[in-house]
């Protein structure tokens, strides 16, 4: 059974950043930026539901207790130190959590008002995709990278699939999605490792896109990347979230501030703070949100 | 700019590294270090000399001949044949060793290193293939007659007039042969599923793929190179054995069919491999034409050879297989 809860007291008033002084270099980052003022996608509606979800490894439960709501046509971050849950909390929302020993949850994750512990779990990853920190590419061609998560449904078992023009075509659409096939279609025989650390995490978002998710789940995807190849896959990010439902852990509270319309600060396995993202970054009401934000801890 | 006129403006160079002179060291450690030398230039000294031997006798004694010519006992060296029989003999026990213990090794690795539940059938399945490859092949012959010489699988070798089994063919020879190669490719397999880094495993079940989808098309391609020298680490194992040979193929000079259909009457039948055609044709065997024996060891060095340089071929590239000592080290029974 989970520990008590204790609930988190939200405190309407709202937070006046103090001037330059202090941590200002740290307000100065964050200053508005052109990205800010995108304006919202067309259509937002909820595609997965997190309520009172508790996740454990072993006897250690690591996320404690959140709720966050996960709309297509909006990117979420979910920002907050090392050991806060952030990870942990992502991976759950595909059951990935599950092929770690000992991973236990409580509480209710729904796809579409369905819980996910009902799906089939290939079904439900296939729906909800993932990229990792690393850029983990397979070692084989850029095309098959990309065919692998096209080619196979439950059932016809995982036979290499024909090389047809239709599948050549999803290949190259999902790599254009993810802004590759401009660089890298004139040779898609070349081998994956051998593309780019930016380009293998890109054609880690195509491959990913690929399987047709309705929810695309991003783990620090730039943390291992340059600013140049950070900045192209933000801004991937921001193009896709009309398409589907985006979530991203970051360590970066600058880059959760240019891509996220959303921001959740977890902390030790709380939610301390949910928010569209000015409201979390410029007016934030929880005093350990202006303590991480300011810079004091992290 | 010239090199002369760019070495004139560097000042005097006052440190290049220098190898250690060991007259500062203690005595016990200056022992140790120049025995480590002496062994060192023994060892190659050693093998050196066991090409250079087998290549002088082997060459001086080779004639196209003996790969077309089947085994004639005779009193006469100079009519004794050639090796074709026994070179034959050789592919096939390797052949259906190899088929056999590849499929099996590669399974069984995949099957642990993936799976690996329950975890007492794990640990049991380790200590088995740890047991089997501790077993001197010798042991495992004798294991193999007392299975096939029972009557039921009588198809697999010959029957005497008398009704009992024999127990001697290709296909038995074989089939224990996989044996001895099997541990090799389990571990080569093994090993290099472990090196995979898991966040490989991790991206193909982030998009929907089962465990086994994932193995078959992401993992098991991936560890090519790595299964490769397993196989081929086995099949050296298998052309280098002798002890089965006698027992469990009868080790006669010619391959002797059993029955009139064709493939299947020599895979039941008798025969000989290069290895036994070496015995059986040097002085301490009785064919006693040594100069054939010579031949058929410069044969069976040079294929054994080839098949090591396939292995360094293979994993070139991988760091722990860069040096030939490591990998003959990991051969052996006690880094199993």
């Amino acid at each position: 059974m989970p520990p008590p809860v204790r609930r988190i007291a939200v405190d309407r008033e709202p937070y006046i950043a103090p001037r330059p002084a202090g941590n200002g270099a740290a307000r100065a980052a964050l200053a508005p930026r052109p990205f800010t003022a995108r304006p919202p996608a067309a259509q937002v509606r909820e595609r997965m539901s997190i309520e009172s979800v508790w996740l454990a490894y072993g006897d250690n439960w690591v996320v404690r207790d959140v709720s966050l709501p996960v709309r297509q046509g909006e990117v979420l971050a979910l920002i907050g130190a090392s050991g806060s849950g952030k990870t942990t909390l992502l991976r759950s929302l595909n059951r990935l959590t599950e092929i770690t020993d000992g991973a236990a949850r409580s509480g209710r994750i729904s796809l579409d008002d369905q819980e996910i512990h009902e799906l089939e779990v290939n079904e439900l990853r296939r729906r909800v995709s993932m990229v990792f920190q690393q850029p983990n590419p397979f070692p084989m061609s850029i095309f098959d990278n990309v065919a692998y998560a096209l080619a196979e449904r439950p059932g016809r078992g995982g036979r290499r699939r024909r090389r047809t023009p239709e599948l050549e075509h999803a290949v190259a659409d999902s790599l254009n999605r993810a802004g590759l096939y401009a660089e890298v279609g004139d040779d898609l025989e070349r081998s994956a490792l051998r593309l780019s650390g930016g380009q293998q995490q890109r054609l880690c978002i195509a491959r990913a896109l690929a399987a047709g998710p309705e929810v695309l789940l991003l783990d620090e995807p730039c943390s291992a990347l340059d600013p140049i190849s950070t900045a192209t896959i933000e801004e991937l990010i921001v193009g896709l979230r009309e398409s589907v439902a985006i979530v991203i852990v970051t360590h970066n509270l600058q880059q959760a501030f240019r891509v996220a319309d959303h921001v959740a600060f977890m902390h030790l396995g709380e939610l301390v703070e949910y928010g569209t993202s000015t409201q979390v970054f410029d007016r934030p009401t929880q005093q350990r949100t202006r303590d991480y934000i300011g810079g004091a801890f992290g | 700019m010239a090199s002369a006129e760019l070495s004139s403006r560097v000042p005097p160079v006052v440190s290049r590294p220098r190898r250690d002179s060991t007259a500062s060291w203690p005595l016990i450690d200056r022992i140790g270090y120049w025995l480590c030398w002496a062994s060192g230039i023994g060892l190659c000294v050693v093998a050196a000399a066991i090409v250079l031997f087998m290549l002088v006798k082997g060459i001086s004694y080779l004639k196209p001949s003996l790969f077309f010519e089947s085994p004639a006992p005779s009193l006469h060296q100079s009519q004794a044949g050639g090796f074709l029989d026994p070179i034959v003999g050789t592919f096939i026990v390797t052949a259906i060793g190899i088929l056999i213990a590849a499929p099996a090794g590669v399974a069984l690795a995949a099957w642990m290193s993936e799976y690996g539940r329950p975890s007492w059938l794990a640990r049991g399945l380790e200590s088995a293939i740890e047991t089997i490859a501790g077993i001197p092949s010798i042991v495992l012959a004798i294991f193999g007659l007392l299975i096939f010489s029972q009557g039921f699988l009588g198809f697999l070798s010959q029957r005497a007039n008398d009704g009992t089994v024999t127990g001697q063919s290709f296909v038995v020879a074989g089939i224990v042969m996989s044996l001895l190669a099997l541990p090799l490719v389990f571990g080569a397999t093994r090993e290099a599923l472990s090196q995979l880094p898991g966040r490989m495993r991790e991206a193909s079940f982030a998009l929907g793929k089962t465990r086994a989808t994932t193995i078959r098309r992401v993992l098991l391609p991936s560890i090519r190179p790595g299964i490769a020298s397993g196989v081929v680490l086995g099949m050296g194992r298998i052309i280098g054995d002798t002890a089965i040979i006698v027992i469990l193929l009868g080790a006669t000079l010619k391959n002797e069919p059993q029955g009139s259909v064709p493939l299947l009457n020599t895979l039941r039948g008798t025969g000989s491999t290069l290895t036994t055609y070496v015995y059986g044709d040097s002085p301490a065997g009785e064919g006693n034409a040594p100069q054939k024996a010579y031949a058929a060891a410069f044969m069976l060095l040079m294929i054994v050879l080839a098949l090591n340089a396939l292995v360094t071929r293979l994993t070139s590239g991988r760091r722990e297989a860069a040096s030939p000592a490591m990998r003959l080290a990991a051969r052996m029974p006690w880094s199993r």
